[in-house]
């Protein structure tokens, strides 16, 4: 019993970091039906970025967590003005292997200029993260408190933005028909900026997150969570922002019951499986609705 | 008419075996260095790969992006029959059997998941193809883990190569121009409509898809007797890339195109061998720009022909013969542009008196 109830805090743990990277997958894909590739890259830039403002500048977390987020923002952006918006009306094929291009650029771009060696955090910052609150024989750490606190108060902030304010508005129309948001007075391209600005930003912070949760990063760290993030955003169905919150936590359960029972080198055949179960039966995914297409 | 046509394929038949016997005499005589071969065979496979994805990526419009999960089944099939018959049937059994296995997963991947489109469609393929590498990760007993298969001998030389590679070639370009190449084109170019004039579309997917991993396989086991060495991780997400790389710069629908980018891109990347990390910014870049400025590929999805190179030469002598003349024309526009000032002020003056 102990052992469940601590798989599930382990699960809750990382699955809040596979929601913060899927809702920048779902947002981006709802707004202009695009895997950005590039996104679980962003993710690795906001690790980084947080290493190097705890090793060089000496901050603490969360001043870290706020400049990696301020950063990788900047990059998202930077990103989606360059390499997609020039693709607006190509064909979709196009733009994805654009995508792939621009991630397959940040990874051996970083690469280059930080080597491909594997790096760990700060002992000082790790040691104070790592210690936690022992409840019989159930350890919740610091870390793990932490992750879920920022995930879900940046869960909160993201549901306010979209549902109350004018440029969520915009995103909702936008994701809903251009054209028609366009002929409305919308101004598409500052919406579908705002939209990468919004997922970058959470993508750093699960960079920085994760980066102190498993204390280790390289390059080509971003690949596998964004493709299970990925997954994530399918399950709960794309584009839909709720959707990417419960296919989060959904696979982080699985993948920390799965490699928590003995089949640690199964679980991500696990999950790729899931997806094709649910690509399968339910394309649309769990929230989504089947859309007819019309000739 | 037939005796045209059959005096064209004779021509292309002597045209093959002669390019074989050059090569095959410079191997001979020590005139090609192992260095080159080396380069060569990795051409000749990437030739195999790249064409049989152009199948199903460029012709047939459905975008894969798991032709190494394919390729590893090859490889597989292929060094574990070397390792139990190691002679050269062995080698010909291993390539057939690892290139139908192969064939088999595309069929049993593709009947489901083709129902998908587009980019569900890649994810989906790009999924299986990572569960096919953490199968053969897990299957210790069969595959020897993640610490890979050594094979003792090599069977593959310039003869296999080249009759593989050519084969491969031959039998896809046959496809593409027969009526089930044309379904497939159909399919690529509007899926509705091909539908309505009664092509039927999942058959027509699913056949390209199994010709392409067919073809996959081929080029797997062929690498995995080349390289004496082979294990899980080789096959990853990035192979598929580097696949994906050569059918995109080439052109989506172009097999001479294709074969062209293979050549061109594997002699880059061995001459940047040494850095190769400079290697993935530049296929990054090379991606990204031949999206921005030429989505369909450098080729485009034309086939280089005699008619094309006629052109070719024509543009070429037109720009020639008008670089005398636009030498002038530039000489003078400067000329002109440093004497404006020179004339206003000219002009002026006549006004002013």
């Amino acid at each position: 019993m102990d052992q469940f109830v601590q798989q599930i805090i382990n699960g809750i743990s990382l699955g809040s970091i596979y929601a913060l990277i899927a809702l920048g997958y779902t947002m981006v894909y709802g707004i202009i039906k695009l895997i950005n590739f590039a996104h679980c890259d962003v993710y690795m830039l906001g690790a980084y970025i947080g290493y190097f403002c705890m090793t060089i500048l000496h901050l603490d977390v969360i001043p870290s967590l706020l400049i990696a987020m301020m950063l990788c923002t900047v990059v998202g952006v930077l990103i989606e003005k360059i390499a997609y918006k020039p693709l607006r009306n190509a064909t979709r094929i196009a733009v994805l292997i654009t995508a792939i291009g621009v991630s397959l650029f940040l990874e051996y771009g970083t690469m280059y200029f930080v080597s491909a060696q594997v790096r760990t955090f700060p002992p000082r910052i790790v040691k104070s993260m790592s210690a936690g609150i022992k409840l019989g024989n159930i350890n919740v750490t610091y870390m793990q408190l932490m992750i879920v606190g920022v995930t879900v108060l940046l869960m909160v902030l993201l549901q306010f933005t979209v549902k109350k304010t004018r440029i969520g508005k915009a995103m909702r129309a936008v994701s809903l028909d251009v054209d028609a948001a366009e002929l409305m007075g919308i101004n598409v391209d500052t919406t579908i900026s705002f939209t990468f600005a919004l997922g970058s930003a959470l993508a750093g912070a699960a960079g920085v997150l994760v980066g102190l949760y498993y204390n280790s990063i390289n390059p080509l760290m971003g690949m596998l969570p964004g493709l299970k993030a990925f997954v994530a955003a399918v399950f709960g169905g794309i584009g839909i922002i709720p959707g990417a919150m419960i296919g989060g936590y959904f696979i982080g359960m699985v993948e920390t019951f799965v490699s928590g029972y003995g089949y640690s080198m199964y679980r991500d055949a696990v999950v790729f499986a899931i997806l094709i179960l649910i690509l399968i039966i339910k394309p649309a995914g769990l929230l989504g609705r089947n859309v007819r297409e019309k000739v | 008419m037939s005796k045209g046509f059959n005096k064209k394929a004779f021509i292309k038949t002597l045209a093959l075996l002669l390019a074989f016997s050059v090569v095959q005499l410079l191997i001979r005589f020590n005139i090609i260095s192992y260095y080159y071969q080396d380069i060569l065979a990795r051409v000749c496979i990437n030739i195999i790969l790249a064409v049989s994805l152009n199948l199903i990526t460029g012709f047939t419009g459905q975008f894969s992006l798991g032709h190494a999960g394919f390729m590893s089944i090859g490889a597989y099939t292929c060094a574990l029959i070397i390792e139990r018959v190691p002679t050269v049937y062995g080698f010909i059994a291993g390539v057939i059997l690892g290139a139908l296995l192969a064939a088999f997963a595309g069929f049993l991947v593709g009947l489901p998941t083709l129902r998908l489109k587009g980019d569900y469609l890649a994810i989906a393929t790009l999924g299986l193809s990572e569960i096919i590498r953490i199968l053969f990760i897990n299957l210790d007993s069969i595959t020897n883990g993640a610490a890979g298969l050594y094979l003792q001998r090599r069977f593959v030389n310039w003869f296999w190569l080249y009759l593989f590679t050519v084969s491969t070639v031959v039998l896809i370009s046959n496809f593409v121009r027969s009526s089930h190449g044309r379904a497939c084109i159909s399919i690529r170019e509007d899926e509705i409509a091909a539908e309505a004039v009664g092509i039927n579309t999942t058959k027509y997917k699913v056949i390209a898809f199994m010709i392409g991993s067919f073809f996959a396989g081929v080029a797997g086991a062929v690498y995995a007797s080349y390289n004496y060495f082979i294990e899980p991780n080789l096959f990853n997400f990035s192979k598929s890339i580097d696949i994906l790389v050569v059918v995109v710069l080439g052109g989506l629908g172009s097999i001479s195109g294709s074969i062209m980018a293979a050549t061109v891109l594997e002699l880059i990347s061995s001459f940047l061998q040494s850095v190769a990390a400079i290697r993935m910014v530049l296929y990054a870049v090379l991606l990204i720009l031949i999206m921005l400025f030429r989505p369909g590929g450098l080729m485009g999805s034309r086939e280089l022909s005699v008619a094309m190179l006629t052109e070719l030469r024509k543009k070429a002598i037109a720009w020639l013969k008008a670089m005398p003349a636009r030498a002038v024309h530039a000489v003078r526009s400067i000329a002109k542009g440093s004497g404006k000032p020179g004339d206003k002020s000219a002009g002026k003056g006549r006004v002013d008196g």
